[in-house]
């Protein structure tokens, strides 16, 4: 059931993006009675549609629009096109993460206090802290079902997990398990057990795990009071000579623009699409964009210090049997400079398929170094590394007016460089992800580079000050009341945990003080 | 990011009559291709026979698998046979024969040590010819299900019921 509103409906909330941010957040809002639009740019494809093919996957799911890249990251040189693996679907995102569910540190809410002055870092503490944030974070992993919270079981461990255990367990690591994760762990729940199918990545076919797709979206749809929009990409938001948005113009999916009135936009479109509708929406008003006075808008932005190891051993494994994210060490993402480095990192266990594994294992490699790798693909385990990245002015999105995609409009630029803290995190976390596989007599490890980033944040980040960041604590934009960040570009700093489940979190709170201040009247 | 290729245009037969040879691992006719053991053979419409049997051998100099057999290098770069892309590739594999001969040898396939013609590659890895050829390749080769259980990948899953009764945790040798 769903409920069409009117273009002409001013009254209503309308959410641009459906992912971890903007799906949550849309049902959160249908379920307290608030009218919403939801904006999706891509199609819905659900469980039965997930296809267990990686590249096919790929197809069916991935944002594909053009992008450019610069800056000293190699995914700028290996991935010059696709400096991001996200998705364009009904769902963003959460159809394809890998449901790992972590809360932020106490620490890394006050990331600036903790870590002092670190060179060509634009490092700020939050304006919200754990405490604040324990309330919000409880109702997340209660709308997830994460396991290791509440009374949820862990998941079983696979093979991949089992090598790792044994590896981290051998070196020392104490804080070693299956994780926390928005994966159904038993057969007694609402939703299918994870039948250890192992396609995380491509989508869930049992619904096994969370996606916003078939739990928040048709949830709210439920209600009446939501309303989605498919194949309706966004070219900008308007606003009025008040200086407060009045609604959003969009490419329906037959390429034509459409407009519809809002009482309140919420922008949820990932760190690249949100910061790009804010530019794009540049009038006289607003020269440089909306809610851009501070010109803060698309920098910072952050990607985790990511990268993977892998390695061979003398017998079988086969990582890609079951949860891909199948467990994880939590013993280095402690703030420790001793290491040489502030902030910390997460290893989790990760695999990739024969397809996938040629392309991200080391690429543009060629030659017997590299094929004798994957000859033994049948042996090999691996690990993802993500770790805090120290937010950079300088990293940053902008407009290529070079570049436009099918509307016409311009893509954004992404750059990237390394900040030396990050180097040296990434350094340190492959020298203890070989360490561990070494440990289980590994005869071969793989330092293995990033990936296009999965994990895009900042970029609309979120200050005390107006003139440090883009949005308050709230997620609503300094200079425009009726206007509100609802995703992971509003992180201040990215913490060394996965995002989403933060983003959740977020998107619950901004759902309870939007209702609050609409029916007050305030908005 | 494109589709692989598929297994279209490829038969197997016998051995053919009146084929002549082209280099260690094909034997060429007029307008086709066939392995010498007589397990498969192609037809091409737009390369030369020779620019193929050339670009399988380059296929395998670059992902090098020697369990894996020439019929899945040819079915990688099959997709070069096309009106489009036979003149760049002509051109790319005639620069190959050339750097071949300038080191004394009658063409890349004539060469009959791998190092020998990964020293060519070597050499012309940052240009655009190689840079296709490798590039088309990661999804070429790897991306082919029949391949996929040569390495031991089991690809889909979800219609055998995932693998929760099939082997997730079945690791015995730690």
């Amino acid at each position: 059931m769903t409920a069409p509103f009117e273009l002409s409906d001013d009254s209503v909330v309308v959410v641009i993006g459906t992912g971890a941010g903007g799906g949550v957040l849309a049902n959160e809002l249908a379920q307290k009675g608030v009218s919403v639009v939801a904006l999706e740019a891509g199609g819905r494809h659900l469980p039965e549609d997930y296809l267990n093919d990686e590249w096919a996957s790929f197809g069916q799911l991935a944002w594909l629009d053009p992008r450019t890249t610069s800056g000293d990251w190699r995914v700028s040189q290996d991935f010059a096109g696709l400096p991001a693996w996200i998705v364009k679907a009904v769902g963003g995102a959460t159809t394809h993460w890998a449901g790992a569910s972590l809360r932020f540190q106490e620490h890394e809410w006050k990331a600036a206090t903790t870590y002092g002055n670190v060179q060509g870092a634009s490092l700020l503490d939050w304006p919200i802290d754990a405490a604040e944030m324990d309330p919000w974070y409880t109702k997340a992993e209660e709308k997830l079902l994460v396991t290791r919270t509440g009374d949820r079981p862990g998941l079983p461990g696979n093979n991949n997990y089992k090598v790792f255990e044994a590896g981290a367990k051998a070196i020392g690591y104490e804080g070693v398990s299956t994780g926390r994760m928005a994966i159904q762990s038993t057969p007694d729940g609402e939703y299918n057990m994870c039948q250890q199918i192992g396609f995380c990545f491509q989508g869930c076919k049992m619904g096994a795990k969370w996606s916003s797709a078939y739990r928040d979206i048709p949830e709210g749809e439920a209600t009446g009071n939501l309303e989605v929009r498919e194949n309706a990409q966004v070219a900008r938001i308007l606003h009025n000579d008040a200086g407060k948005v009045t609604g959003v113009e969009y490419h329906d999916a037959d390429g034509n623009l459409q407009m519809q009135k809002a009482r309140v936009v919420c922008v949820a479109g990932n760190s690249f699409e949100s910061p790009r509708m804010l530019l794009n929406s540049a009038s006289s008003m607003f020269p440089d964009g909306l809610a851009n006075s501070s010109g803060q808008v698309g920098r910072n932005y952050m990607r985790h210090m990511t990268a993977s190891v892998y390695a061979v051993f003398d017998q079988p494994v086969r990582m890609w049997r079951g949860t891909t994210m199948a467990g994880i060490v939590t013993d280095e993402s402690r703030h420790d400079p001793s290491r040489g480095f502030v902030g910390g990192y997460e290893l989790e266990t990760l695999s990739l398929g024969l397809p996938f594994m040629a392309a991200f294992l080391d690429p543009g490699a060629w030659g017997r170094e590299f094929t004798s790798a994957l000859d033994l693909y049948e042996n090999m385990a691996g690990m993802w590394i993500v770790g805090e990245d120290m937010p950079q002015e300088t990293n940053r999105v902008t407009l290529n007016h070079d570049v436009k995609d099918q509307h016409g409009l311009p893509v954004v630029n992404v750059h990237f460089d390394d900040h030396p803290n990050d180097i040296a995190m990434r350094d340190h976390a492959y020298a203890q992800g070989q360490a561990i596989y070494d440990a289980v007599g590994a005869t071969r490890t793989f330092p293995t580079p990033p990936y296009p980033s999965t994990h895009n944040l900042g970029t609309n980040r979120m200050s005390e000050k107006a003139q440090d960041g883009v949005v308050n604590k709230w997620g609503q934009t300094h200079d425009i009341e009726n206007l509100f960040i609802s995703d992971g570009s509003q992180f201040t700093t990215g913490a060394a945990e996965n995002p989403t489940l933060t983003i959740v979190a977020l998107a619950i709170r901004q759902a309870d003080h939007l209702a609050s201040e609409m029916s007050k009247g305030n908005l | 990011m494109s589709e692989p290729t598929g297994p279209k245009g490829l038969t197997r037969r016998q051995l053919l009559s009146r084929a002549t040879a082209a280099g260690a691992s094909f034997v060429v006719g007029a307008g086709f291709m066939a392995a010498p053991n007589g397990a498969w053979a192609m037809q091409t419409t737009n390369l030369k026979p020779e620019t193929m049997a050339s670009l399988v051998q380059m296929a395998r100099d670059i992902y090098p698998h020697d369990h894996v057999a020439d019929e899945y290098y040819a079915i990688a770069v099959k997709g070069y046979d096309t009106a489009e892309a036979a003149e760049g590739i002509e051109a790319g594999v005639a620069a190959l024969d050339a750097m071949a001969q300038g080191k004394g040898h009658a063409s890349y396939l004539a060469m009959g040590w791998e190092r020998d013609r990964v020293d060519i590659l070597r050499a012309m890895e940052d240009n655009p010819f190689f840079q296709q050829i490798r590039g088309g390749l990661v999804t070429g080769l790897y991306n082919q299900k029949a391949v996929w259980p040569l390495f031991g990948y089991e690809g889909a899953s979800y219609e055998f019921g995932g693998y929760i009764d099939r082997g997730f945790d079945d690791i015995n040798w730690l």
